[in-house]
């Protein structure tokens, strides 16, 4: 076991220090910085100003050291377009999305895990085909057309739900359901396929055979084998729902880590661009570590690694 | 003469168009093995699966009747049956690889079946579960209950099968080929095994099997199975003594016995294929291997009485049979 999460932890470290290199080359391809710092009326003199201030005159090298070892200790700089720390920007910003996030997985798990299994159990019954094209035609929704339909209907003609800003928890359930359709598919396809595997398992004969009810052969001895693969998805899919709501939040006006690294990226704020990626990268990376160990803790042979 | 245990009574099992056992009728009476002989295909495995309730959603079942301990099994609904199953019947299975959840310890699926059926305190079933444990010969019980399937060899994790069928002292275990997947050496450990908790539990035994020398070693009834129909039933000695059926005959002569076969000597073997059988197969379905087939074979086939308990399903008589 300790084995395990020492190697877990050392895959993590690694991928964190590959995405720290290339978020930082990144930002430095995407042409000369101290130019666009400097903006469009500066003069040759304005732009070494600015290439001396802001450290851009020294080696990559230096600079990819010095900016990783600040990064060590939570100092992301200053965002050129914000004049405020970046720390501070994404900090004032995180929960929001990380709330909008676990919302959206929240709604995903809610709907696709039951529905997967009731459509493994009824495997090439009207109910499975019915439950298999919903999530189809879910997935197949752009999800800026499925938040203005909601809008419309819920917020507009209902009036149920506010339809933008981030005041109550109600703000948050319109746009939790728009980021839970793009998860709910991938879940409920892996629950499916993941509960008829093992439902055909010869664990499961035995059980029969010692005249569990079904209640505990569906839940206790088939779920535990068939969730393994969805809480790696899981996973996934929420590091996906944190990093890729862009869309959502901008529609929602919900000024989050998505909407930040948006504006950060159409102004050229790279301070806040590197920060926002290591950030996220550093999320999926905990999320990965997370259901490793969640999926050491239900399968014991993964323990005995 | 005491009412067998269980008794199956004409048992029809169907996939579709095609039919896997026909009017199968035996009887496994109390504290003795019944041995269930035939090659794979040929309808033991679901003819047992049928006798637990286990059979897949696409199977038929219709039989006269089957009873067990006096009880009407047909007809019973999932919960009844599911009352039954792991108390009072028991099944150990061919893959012991992969009969046990790796996701739970032994001691957790052994003692469910206790808490399923009899209740109690998860100790007093432990407790019950690391007893088996020991009389099943498994060294430090205690410590087994702990440990999950994948720290187990295949024989080790057999022995804990049949410890979890004995949990709530069953008075039927159907064993469906308990050895085929274990090493030699294991598999007299195993049957020794079963023979010992027999004689000391009282329990009868179905036991399902393709290796006649598994039948000589445990047997005290024989059912042969050929493409879906019990073709002969007797008592052990008398059906390696005098087997009746063309098809048993054959069985027997596949087996090589020290002594009367000589270096280079062929072995025996059945010419032929096992039919396909469909709903409205008539006639024997053994006609095109055997060697006494008469064109009457295709008609009605009679089951002949041989001896006391000793009968079989043939179109020849006995006397033609014995001298034949």
């Amino acid at each position: 076991m300790v084995q395990f999460l020492l190697r877990r932890l050392l895959v993590a470290l690694l991928v964190s220090v590959t995405v720290l290199t290339f978020a930082f080359a990144l930002t430095r391809l995407s042409g000369d910085l101290a130019i666009s710092i400097a903006g469009p009326n500066a003069t040759a003199n304005d732009i070494e100003v600015v290439r001396k201030a802001y450290g851009l005159d020294q080696p990559l090298i230096t600079q990819f050291f010095s900016w990783i070892g600040r990064a060590m200790v939570g100092d992301f700089g200053q965002s050129y377009f914000y004049r405020e720390r970046v720390s501070t920007l994404i900090f004032s910003r995180l929960p929001i999305t990380l709330t909008l996030g676990l919302v959206g997985l929240g709604i995903a798990v809610s709907v696709a895990l039951p529905l997967g299994v009731i459509s493994a159990l009824r495997e090439g019954r009207p109910i499975d085909r019915v439950i298999s094209l919903v999530a189809l035609v879910g997935q197949a929704m752009p999800s800026f057309w499925l938040a203005l339909v909601l809008m419309i209907t819920l917020g507009l003609n209902l009036g149920w739900l506010p339809i933008s800003g981030t005041g109550t928890w109600q703000h948050f359930v319109m746009p939790g359901i728009v980021l839970s359709f793009s998860a709910i598919p991938a879940l409920l396809r892996l629950t499916r396929s993941g509960m008829i595997d093992a439902m055909a398992a010869d664990y499961i004969r035995t059980a029969r055979a010692k005249g569990l009810s079904r209640m505990s052969i569906v839940l206790k001895h088939a779920a535990r084998n068939a969730a393994m693969p969805v809480v790696s998805i899981a996973a996934v899919q929420l590091g996906f729902m944190l990093g890729g709501s862009i869309v959502i939040e901008t529609v929602f006006a919900l000024h989050g880590v998505g909407f930040l690294a948006w504006e950060s990226i159409s102004k050229n704020d790279f301070p806040t661009v590197q920060a926002v990626v290591l950030l996220l990268a550093v999320i999926y990376t905990l999320l990965t570590l997370g259901a490793d160990l969640l999926n050491a803790l239900l399968d014991p042979r993964l323990r005995a690694q | 003469m005491t009412a067998p245990l269980l008794e199956i009574d004409r048992l029809d099992i169907g996939f579709g168009p095609l039919s896997a056992v026909r009017g199968a009728s035996l009887q496994v009476r109390r504290g003795e093995t019944h041995c269930l002989v035939g090659e794979s295909g040929c309808g033991k495995s679901v003819t047992a699966l049928a006798v637990m309730g286990l059979l897949a959603r696409n199977a038929t079942r219709n039989a006269v009747s089957m009873r067990f301990d006096g009880q009407e099994l047909m007809g019973l609904d999932e919960k009844a049956m599911s009352r039954l199953r792991g108390d009072r019947m028991a099944m150990i299975f061919q893959e012991p690889m992969t009969s046990l959840n790796p996701a739970y310890t032994v001691g957790s699926q052994m003692a469910e079946v206790m808490l399923r059926h009899r209740g109690g305190t998860r100790r007093a079933a432990l407790d019950r579960a690391a007893e088996l444990l020991a009389k099943v010969r498994i060294t430090s019980p205690g410590m087994r209950l702990g440990q999950y399937p994948h720290q187990l060899s295949g024989g080790l994790r057999q022995r804990v099968m049949i410890a979890m069928a004995l949990m709530c002292s069953p008075e039927l275990l159907i064993a469906d080929e308990p050895t085929t997947a274990l090493d030699v050496t294991v598999q007299a450990q195993i049957l020794r095994l079963l023979a010992d908790l027999q004689k000391d539990l009282g329990l009868a035994i179905l036991l399902i099997t393709h290796d006649l020398g598994v039948v000589a070693r445990t047997a005290h009834h024989v059912s042969v199975m050929y493409a879906g129909q019990v073709v002969e039933t007797a008592p052990v000695a008398d059906l390696f003594a005098n087997p009746m059926h063309p098809y048993t005959r054959g069985l027997l002569s596949c087996v090589p016995v020290p002594g009367k076969v000589r270096p280079g000597d062929p072995l025996g073997s059945i010419p032929g294929m096992v039919p396909r059988v469909e709903h409205a197969f008539a006639g024997c379905a053994f006609r095109q291997r055997c060697d006494l087939a008469r064109p009457d074979c295709a008609g009605t086939i009679p089951r002949r009485d041989f001896a006391p308990g000793h009968d079989y399903l043939c179109q020849i008589e006995p006397a033609a049979l014995v001298t034949a």
